[in-house]
């Protein structure tokens, strides 16, 4: 960048801004979350066992506070409805992992607080298996599993 | 172009409970088409929920979210005719978002 004379580099330095400033207004709404990144390692993780290291790094124990509500029988793995309630205190985040997923980890949420630490969603699932809500509440995870047998897995053909 | 995100919140007794319905394939990239070919992996990552200038909450998917994602929670602290923002972004860096009245 030698050859460009001190004036040439202010200019680009303005257009730099400009290109940054827009960007910055186009993406408001990711702006928030740039604060808590994504966990991208955790959700490329095979089996829950490392999804769990991945995203946590600790040891969970199950806990009957954790109400996990799943169907025994989802006639459709593409759309499983689980969600998940608990009497715990302190809670920080909830998650949830499919054992036999490609990928064990489907979804974490953030709970700040002030917010119930309660979440309903829906999942996909493959095939007939464990599904496991982990709640991290005070630095310490509880967790609760179900089997939810599938009759029709959700990945499609 | 219509928002591709439906919220309905309502404030009962200091909680408010939010539900969301988002339009969204959620391709897990490990699916054909009819010609055989993979459809790539498409799917939303992040998902806030912000009352006053707060995120109330923060939701990190992954592909094995459901097609068109339904996610229900509740909050405290808020009152009837607050707004809350509500944004998504994807894989492929595409976003939307919305602004719902809490009723």
């Amino acid at each position: 960048m030698t050859f460009l004379s001190g004036r040439s580099l202010a200019t680009r330095r303005l257009v730099l801004q400009g290109i940054g400033s827009v960007a910055l207004i186009g993406f408001a709404p990711a702006l928030a979350a740039a604060n808590d990144p994504y966990p991208e390692d955790a959700f490329k993780q095979k089996s829950d066992t490392d999804a769990i290291k991945a995203l946590y790094g600790r040891p969970h124990e199950g806990s009957d506070k954790v109400k996990l509500d799943a169907p025994e029988i989802a006639e459709n793995g593409a759309v499983v409805p689980v969600a998940v309630t608990t009497s715990l205190s302190d809670v920080t985040s909830i998650s949830f992992f499919v054992s036999e997923n490609p990928n064990a980890l489907a979804a974490s949420y953030r709970i700040p607080e002030g917010t119930v630490p309660a979440v309903a969603n829906r999942l996909k699932m493959a095939k007939t298996c464990n599904v496991t809500a982990i709640v991290e509440s005070g630095g310490k995870l509880y967790s609760a599993s179900k089997e939810v047998k599938v009759t029709v897995g959700g990945c499609g053909g | 172009m219509a928002s591709s995100i439906r919220v309905r919140a309502t404030a009962n007794g200091g909680t408010t409970e939010v539900q969301a319905l988002i339009q969204h394939p959620m391709d897990t990239g490990l699916v054909k088409d009819a010609q055989g070919q993979l459809i790539p992996a498409h799917f939303i990552q992040q998902l806030s929920f912000e009352h006053g200038g707060k995120t109330v909450f923060l939701a990190d998917w992954g592909p094995a979210v459901a097609k068109d994602p339904y996610l229900k929670f509740s909050f405290k602290g808020a009152a009837k005719g607050d707004e809350l923002k509500i944004g998504w972004t994807d894989n492929k860096g595409a976003s939307d978002s919305t602004t719902a009245r809490i009723g």
